[in-house]
């Protein structure tokens, strides 16, 4: 922990409300009684924020707090749907994929998206109707979809980038309901991440370049890959046709 | 004014507010000038004890469940390290995952360990091969590391369970970011585990064929009953009080479908009666 000077000038205190601050500060201001007014702001920093403008200069502005967060995985889910939707539908599909075991994991993992899908769909509209994106319209390359190799590879992107999403996201949600939805649905996409890298080359399930970051898939602390919303939004930019915003979505 | 708002706020200011609040760490005196600012900005005095209950839900809790998991780590780690030792694998591949996974199961023990210190207190528990009993009671007798089929179960199963312990503790978790997101970050590593230990015995000869990456209702995959309760629970169609199942553009979402789209949870409790048989 960084030692801090033994006086704290005032200006210095307000700027530092911002910013997370070590111990010692924090009783020093507690001492100062500017605790107090800080937590009276945050009292008053309620979900005040109903309109989500979804207009062509701000893009699909996906809100803060733990519906931003639910908007930001719905939109992810969305792309991911639509990814195996069209895998699977596509006229060769059988021709690309001679094996029934790899055609049976395509639509299990189809399913379950579309499942995910669904599922935040219900619940932002029972939870904050207002609040809730429109359906996305999906971006995928025509390069994305010619051969088993370019579609597992698409397939390992969205799903890498799924799991970092969510983990990377669960901090940043309030509500342990939330979180605790957010982690049923995190394992599945790793479930559906390590298959897919094993159909590319097997054994690669959690080893290797991660692909969608610097780095391998799992650090050498045996973590897997956690990434911020604004990390995963530039990623996932492509293969949507609307403009994501994630830009009132917390980051803490 | 929403509490819940001031509790997170605080925390962002302070990430280690509910540490603070110890009174074992002589930090009461601040405790009680922190109360009467409170006063003072006219926030009711329950917010006192709400705090003290939070802090009372959260360093302990952060210690207990990351010393549970440690015990879960110890316990796979000590497996995979017999297991990948082992000759009887008939690819060179399945014992490279093994392999994989063992250090993967180290490197988490010694995360964990190193975790568990950052709180401080009392050093973190150390376990040795001697602590777990590789015949579960009895019930395997020596197969675990003699009978592939059975090597590759055993593995099955503590992945599946650690997935379900992980996902279960994460909520606990939610007022210390720092070991939310590395707790997330090792269950997704134990999902990615459990889904190669499943193709693996999906593909082995003689194998499970129907067997999948994923857990369908509560199919334990063949393995004996005694180790149902790692998949009680997994059947379940509806979440958050949203039916999962249904028709949806034409793509008809099944129970098997709908249970395998999400995993569940298991509490502390569920899951030190699955694993008690392996501790010796």
């Amino acid at each position: 922990m960084a030692k801090l000077p033994t006086s704290v000038p005032e200006q210095e205190v307000l700027q530092g409300l911002k910013n997370p601050l070590n111990r010692r500060s924090f009783l020093r201001y507690t001492g100062a009684g500017l605790a107090a007014s800080a937590i009276l702001l945050a009292g008053c920093d309620d979900d005040d924020d109903s309109t989500v403008g979804n207009n062509m200069t701000e893009g699909v502005n996906l809100g803060s707090g733990d519906v931003g967060i639910l908007n930001y995985a719905y939109a992810l889910e969305q792309l991911e749907a639509a990814f195996y939707t069209a895998v699977v539908a596509l006229p060769n599909f059988s021709t690309l994929f001679t094996s029934a075991t790899e055609r049976q994991v395509l639509t299990d993992i189809r399913n379950h998206e579309v499942a995910h899908r669904e599922f935040f769909k219900a619940a932002i509209t029972a939870a904050a109707p207002t609040q809730i994106i429109p359906g996305l319209t999906p971006n995928l390359p025509a390069s994305a979809l010619v051969s088993r190799a370019s579609i597992l590879a698409t397939a390992k992107t969205f799903e890498d980038l799924g799991v970092a999403a969510y983990n990377g996201a669960g901090k940043l949600l309030t509500s342990a309901a939330f979180l605790g939805i957010a982690g049923k649905i995190v394992s599945v996409e790793a479930r559906h991440a390590a298959e897919i890298r094993d159909m590319i080359e097997n054994g690669t399930f959690a080893s290797g370049p991660a692909g969608i970051t610097g780095g391998n898939i799992v650090d050498a602390n045996g973590l897997d890959v956690a990434l911020t919303p604004t990390q995963v939004l530039m990623a996932a930019q492509p293969f949507v046709k609307e403009t994501l915003n994630g830009s009132n979505l917390p980051t803490t | 004014m929403n509490i819940f708002n001031i509790l997170k706020e605080v925390e962002k200011v302070d990430p280690e507010v509910f540490d603070r609040l110890d009174p074992r760490r002589e930090v009461f005196k601040h405790f009680g000038g922190f109360g009467k600012k409170l006063v003072a900005a006219a926030i009711p005095l329950a917010f006192g004890s709400m705090l003290n209950k939070a802090y009372g839900q959260n360093t302990t809790s952060v210690r207990e469940v990351l010393e549970f998991a440690l015990k879960l780590e110890n316990l796979e780690y000590y497996f995979y390290k017999r297991a990948a030792d082992t000759n009887i694998f008939p690819s060179a591949a399945g014992k490279t995952a093994f392999g994989v996974i063992r250090d993967h199961e180290e490197d988490h023990v010694n995360f964990l360990r190193q975790a568990i210190t950052g709180l401080g207190g009392a050093a973190p528990t150390t376990y040795t091969d001697a602590n777990f009993d590789w015949t579960a009671k009895g019930l395997l007798g020596n197969a675990t590391f003699t009978n592939y089929g059975t090597m590759l179960a055993v593995a099955q199963a503590f992945e599946d369970t650690g997935v379900r312990a992980y996902k279960g503790a994460a909520p606990a978790l939610i007022s210390n970011d720092a070991v939310l997101q590395a707790a997330l970050q090792i269950h997704s590593v134990e999902a990615r585990h459990a889904a190669h230990l499943r193709r693996m015995r999906r593909d082995m000869a003689n194998g499970m064929a129907a067997l999948k990456p994923w857990i369908t209702m509560k199919d334990s995959g063949g393995l004996p009953p005694e180790f149902q309760g790692i998949y009680d629970g997994e059947e379940v169609t509806t979440q958050a009080g949203v039916n999962i199942t249904g028709t949806f553009g034409g793509i008809t979402i099944d129970a098997n479908a709908a249970s395998e789209a999400f995993d569940e949870p298991l509490t502390v409790a569920q899951v030190t009666s699955i694993v008690a048989p392996f501790l010796a």
